[in-house]
């Protein structure tokens, strides 16, 4: 049996005793505690998911991975760089649940104003351009403002920024949520395809059967807390159940509900 | 500098792409316009007169364009959400309003050589051009005061939460500083007390903005300003608009942003 946290090699991305309290909303409420000492590892090369029902501080967890939040006690590294400095953003790709860009940018703009971003040469941003669009099969639609995008469309344009530095690390927040089964299909064979890469993806996703089949570990956080992380085979395995089912007595769901 | 120059480019961008700037800009043109026709040679303090209101129009639009436009950048970022993938780059919250600042401030220096070339065209034609050295120094002031007005329509946009609220304050302000700050040490001398330290406090502390306003050099076709105030000008208004931004940036920084 392979060990859930490979030791020895540096990890790509972690926590350490992460905490996050949000204050109280109204007066005489008690804080909201969203994560509870998180302490997580994921090595290079692993697609790693992160679930969790609603509320559990997955959002969370992200957002203080992403520099968005501080946390209220604890670190957060990612390449060894603490979180809250920005080079620690240099190698990473985040596509967040809800993708929302600049309405009045074209693809193309809106590629090559993250490829700045991200100190790009103009000359490898047109070729990471073409390649990106390419992939996400957007290419006849380089130049049409996002406004006049479906949704789909959009969500692949996200998919393509997230990709755009070639990223060691991507940080996907429900990347199939809202697709269509093809555009499920798109996102799947792309993170297998950083996988074989040696990229290491890490993912939150509702959708246990997409998660069996792409990751190689996975985390389970409920109320904040980390219940259990693991190998995925190993987890299936031990509990003799499919993930969804180990997922749901994990968080103390009673499973003869479910079924 | 390669950051806060691509999230200008954006600005700039978005602006010429919005319609409400064209509407501005056609509607001083055709005011100047109609001035421009009537014909100014035979009666002189009717030329003064059409200048007096060509350029104040011209002050308003300005201001209007630069208020408006600079209160709703980093609020418009936050709720549509734009702001998460550029704050997963690595971009620091400086980078974003600095890049916010010079973005309008640049685009607002556009619509200033728009205002003010249209005005010098229309005199030419007119044979009351006025001085060239003196209409480059008042677009030139224009242009600064306007950076001290941009970086507290800034601050106000992290400051308040509704950018129409901090439209109308920042306006509001504007105004009574343009109006009554130069004033404020003789209201200070008359007042016993109190009342009196504080209205000297508020004489010191407010930005000067009326001391950039040479419209009226302009319209009586006085000689330009001389170099020594001219650059001290220029040196005030930048030393407030760094402030303003230095605040801006420490407010920001502590903003927790939560997907």
């Amino acid at each position: 049996m392979k060990p859930a946290v490979p030791s020895g090699v540096e990890p790509i991305l972690k926590t350490e005793h992460l905490r996050v309290v949000y204050p109280p909303s109204r007066r005489g409420e008690a804080p909201k505690v969203a994560v509870k000492d998180l302490t997580l590892e994921v090595q290079q090369g692993e697609v790693f998911g992160f679930l969790g029902p609603n509320g559990a501080g997955k959002t969370t967890t992200m957002n203080v991975l992403l520099g968005f939040l501080t946390p209220t006690s604890g670190e957060a590294y990612l390449f060894g760089v603490n979180v809250r400095d920005p080079i620690a953003r240099q190698r990473i790709g985040y596509l967040p649940e809800l993708t929302y860009y600049y309405k009045f940018l074209t693809a193309e703009e809106i590629l090559r104003f993250y490829a700045r971003l991200f100190g790009l040469s103009r000359l490898e941003a047109d070729r990471r351009i073409d390649q990106l669009l390419k992939l996400v099969e957007l290419e006849h639609a380089r130049n049409r403002l996002l406004k006049h995008y479906s949704k789909g469309m959009q969500q692949r344009v996200g998919l393509a920024q997230a990709l755009i530095n070639d990223p060691d690390l991507l940080i996907l927040d429900e990347p199939t949520s809202g697709l269509d089964p093809l555009g499920r299909m798109k996102v799947r064979e792309i993170i297998q395809r950083l996988k074989n890469e040696g990229k290491t993806v890490f993912f939150s996703s509702h959708e246990l059967g997409e998660v069996e089949t792409v990751c190689d570990r996975v985390a389970i956080v409920h109320r904040g807390e980390l219940k259990i992380v693991g190998r995925v085979d190993d987890l299936v395995r031990s509990h003799q159940a499919n993930l969804e089912q180990v997922f749901l007595r994990i968080i103390g769901y009673p499973t003869c509900l479910a079924a | 500098m390669r950051t806060w120059l691509a999230l200008a480019w954006v600005v700039v961008k978005e602006l010429y792409r919005r319609k409400d700037f064209y509407v501005l800009f056609v509607l001083t043109a055709l005011i100047t316009l109609l001035s421009g026709s009537v014909t100014f040679f035979e009666d002189t303090r009717m030329v003064r007169y059409l200048r007096e209101v060509t350029l104040l129009l011209i002050w308003v639009a300005a201001l209007v364009i630069a208020v408006v436009t600079a209160a709703r950048q980093i609020p418009a970022e936050r709720e549509s959400r734009t702001i998460f993938p550029l704050l997963a780059k690595p971009v620091t919250r400086g980078q974003v309003v600095l890049g916010k600042f010079f973005g309008v401030w640049l685009a607002t220096g556009l619509a200033l050589v728009m205002f003010y070339g249209f005005y010098l065209l229309v005199g030419v034609w007119q044979a009351a051009p006025g001085s060239l050295a003196l209409g480059l120094q008042a677009l030139w002031l224009h242009w600064v005061m306007l950076a001290v007005v941009i970086a507290m329509a800034i601050l106000g946009s992290l400051l308040f939460s509704a950018p129409s609220v901090n439209s109308t304050v920042c306006l509001v302000v504007v105004g009574g500083i343009l109006l009554v700050a130069g004033h404020l040490n003789t209201l200070a001398a008359a007042q016993p007390g109190w009342a009196g330290s504080l209205l000297y406090g508020l004489y010191f502390a407010l930005p000067h903005l009326e001391l950039f306003d040479v419209r009226d050099l302009m319209i009586h076709e006085h000689a330009p300003v001389a170099v020594g105030p001219f650059l001290v000008a220029t040196l005030y208004a930048a030393v407030y608009a760094a402030l303003l931004l230095l605040v801006a940036w420490w407010v920001f920084r502590r903003k927790a942003l939560s997907t």
